[in-house]
């Protein structure tokens, strides 16, 4: 009962900043060493936003996610660091408080969400089941309008709740699953690659009903993912991920039309667009780093076109060099 | 000029056996031809489900098709001989989509390049062998000593990918088919797998088919796209006409759903075209495929199908809306598209840079990339 007594001292003071990560780490204990999947990120995420976390496969964007709702399974651990949502540190409740916290505070819709139905249930089912983890009486009459309602919040029809999830396209089951992720109005909706499998008439759907459902509940979203289209129509401010550390953090904007970080950098430049064809086929040369064996110093400095001497060395801090605009890397350390 | 490969009205239909009711027409009466003088780069795009990926299969000959045939130099697929079946197996390639399932894991990398080398006896002697492979490698940026020896888990997805590149470049095919090569392959490594393609095209006058669901890198590599919808052609022709100016409704709302990469755009998915209409009264036996999602939708789109109408010297247009414009035979769609009109090499010459930079940098960290201007 440790834990409950220090999150009991935790100064609970409202702020407009609904989930706040402090230096997080989550390693993974795998027979090679310590994979250190997520190695001292830091952000906030204020009441409202829409924030997007970035990253290539294997940048530690998806351990985040898992991490903020302490879903991490060994040999996966939260190795230090704290998330505080609304004021309480998740790292430290209980197994059992943090069980309530989920879904009723904090939601996810995971990625290829729809296959997370279960397809002997109906959908109506599966609400249920929801509820009832969260003492709801779920006999209580008028429940089927509730479900009705919320599939109706999602623009799908309210017959959808006798339906069978075989019985519905794919995004029709990631909407369900926007529904129940919204079902107790959780004041923090975590959505990681919520359309990486839908056509992209679907995509925009899907996108359009989770905004809609977000500005209704005033909620907060963090969208993870790797498709920068995605994110500049969607979100507020991005996070960059590279190699299991922010490297870049600013509004959407400022990422597109001045981004700092080289990597940041030569990831806008090579977004294929429909406006010219010009100098659009430029991947990044080099590979992403193992996380096994992380190399010393700046994580990009192996694929970096205006790599320094130290940047092998130090490992820079991300500090805020413009307004809001936040970057880990030596190039701006002067500024 | 002669043509390479051709599909003629080529319909794809699966189940509707003796007691199977349900039927799907994967592909409805489709034409095409490949000719082997003007190498080209022609995008098939659609969603999930319409047949652009039996297409790709009818083409390879790896399904037969319901209706009509598919020709290699005149030849029916389904009775090519030996020789030429043989040559047909080394002058269209393929490339799929998961470089993870491609490979063998148990052997080394070497043996997926070394394997057509050695049923096809394009070299003699280890030399040879071994400078074949090099070429290959490097004409896809990839440095040999990097890979070769390696197992497939030791490699990136990106890496993977551009060898099953070098590998297909390996037998100089005159056609590679690539399904959805990027859609499995983080975004930083795509634009060097589409380009050592181009490149492929470009260097060695290759042509290629580009199969995809991404508008966006199909606008980015090919001179010619076609939109397929539930098995039939939407809208085709000159790549710059359909995606920066789409006619046919669907085409449209593809093009309206596209999450451009700045925040300034819009993103206006269904608004881009309005709801559908409604109430249209009974369906025909034929109709257009696209009128129950069309705002547009007038009674004769459900009583008849539409042909191809001929908008722009290089474009058709599947739809009622320009019925207008002069009707072309599907036949005869290709003979419009930009690489059978032009006369010499593709005017937009590559955008390489990505490639030649990738080496570079990798052996001297000097070069600037574009799009930092700090």
């Amino acid at each position: 009962m440790v834990e409950e007594t220090l999150s009991a001292e935790e100064p609970t003071v409202e702020t407009k900043e609904t989930l706040k990560v402090e230096d997080l780490h989550v390693y993974f204990h795998t027979y090679a060493g310590a994979v250190k999947a997520v190695n001292g990120v830091s952000f906030v995420l204020k009441s409202g936003e829409r924030f997007g976390l970035v990253g290539e496969s294997g940048s530690g964007k998806s351990t985040i996610a898992l991490s903020l709702l302490r879903l991490i399974k060994p040999p996966g651990r939260i190795e230090g660091g704290s998330v505080y949502l609304n004021g309480v540190d998740l790292v430290s409740l209980s197994e059992e408080q943090m069980r309530r916290k989920r879904l009723d505070e904090i939601a996810l819709v995971a990625q290829g969400a729809m296959n997370s139905l279960n397809p002997v249930r109906r959908i109506r089912d599966q609400f249920l089941l929801a509820f009832g983890d969260h003492d709801i009486d779920v006999k209580r009459s008028g429940f089927d309008d509730h479900i009705g309602d919320l599939l109706s919040r999602v623009g799908l029809g309210r017959d959808v709740a006798n339906m069978f999830p075989h019985e519905l396209s794919g995004g029709m089951k990631q909407r369900v699953c926007i529904a129940l992720a919204i079902s107790l109005s959780p004041s923090v909706i975590i959505a990681d690659e919520p359309t990486s499998a839908l056509d992209v008439v679907v995509q925009w759907q899907v996108m359009d009903t989770l905004r809609r459902v977000q500005e209704d509940l005033s909620a907060s979203v963090i969208l993870i993912g790797h498709d920068m289209g995605l994110m500049a129509q969607f979100v507020d401010r991005l996070g960059v991920m590279y190699a299991g550390r922010l490297v870049e953090i600013a509004t959407v904007r400022d990422m597109f039309n001045d981004p700092l970080h080289p990597y940041g950098q030569m990831l806008i430049a090579s977004l294929p667009s429909l406006e010219s064809r010009k100098d659009s086929l430029q991947g990044i040369p080099g590979i992403t780093p193992s996380l096994l064996n992380p190399p010393s110093g700046c994580p990009f400095h192996t694929r970096c076109p205006k790599v320094m001497e130290h940047c092998k060395t130090v490992t820079p801090e991300l500090q805020e060099v413009r307004q809001n605009h936040w970057v880990a890397c030596h190039l701006y350390e002067e500024a | 000029m002669s043509t390479l490969l051709e599909a003629r009205n080529v319909s794809k239909i699966f189940g509707g056996g003796l007691f199977d009711k349900s039927r799907t027409v994967a592909l409805e009466d489709f034409s095409f031809q490949i000719d082997t003088d003007k190498p080209s780069v022609t995008s098939i795009v659609g969603e999930s489900g319409s047949g652009k990926t039996t297409l790709a299969r009818l083409l390879l000959g790896l399904v037969a098709p319901t209706e009509g045939e598919v020709l290699y130099y005149g030849k029916n697929l389904e009775r090519l001989g030996g020789s030429d079946r043989k040559q047909f197996l080394r002058d269209i390639q393929v490339i799929f989509q998961d470089p993870f399932e491609v490979y063998n894991p148990f052997y080394r990398i070497d043996h997926v390049l070394d394997t057509p080398i050695r049923n096809f006896g394009l070299a003699r002697g280890e030399t040879a062998r071994k400078e074949l492979i090099n070429e290959s490698l490097e004409a896809v940026g990839i440095r040999p000593e990097e890979i070769l020896g390696r197992f497939p888990h030791e490699l990136s997805g990106g890496q993977r990918q551009r060898i099953m590149v070098a590998r297909a470049l390996l037998l100089r095919p005159k056609l590679i088919i690539a399904d959805e090569p990027v859609s499995m392959v983080d975004a930083s490594l795509r634009a060097t797998i589409l380009g050592s393609l181009l490149r492929l095209n470009r260097e060695f006058g290759i042509s290629l088919i580009y199969i995809t669901h991404d508008l966006t890198t199909a606008f980015q590599v090919s001179e010619d796209i076609m939109v397929l919808y539930r098995g039939t052609v939407a809208e085709a022709g000159d790549v710059d006409k359909v995606v920066r100016e789409p006619e046919h409704p669907y085409t449209r709302l593809l093009v309206g759903s596209i999450p451009l990469p700045d925040p300034d755009l819009p993103w206006e998915g269904e608004r881009a075209i309005g709801r559908p209409a409604g109430e249209l009264g009974e369906s025909g036996e034929k109709f257009c495929k696209f009128n129950d999602r069309c705002p547009f939708a007038m009674p004769m789109c459900v009583q008849s199908d539409p042909p191809l109408f001929q908008t722009h010297a290089n474009r058709v247009t599947s739809c009622f809306l320009y019925r207008e414009s002069p009707e072309l035979p599907m036949a005869k769609m290709t003979s419009i598209f930009k690489s059978a009109t032009r006369e010499g090499p593709p005017e937009d010459t590559a955008q390489l840079d990505g490639l030649d930079a990738e080496l570079e940098v990798s052996q001297e960290n000097s070069s600037t990339p574009t799009g930092g201007d700090d």
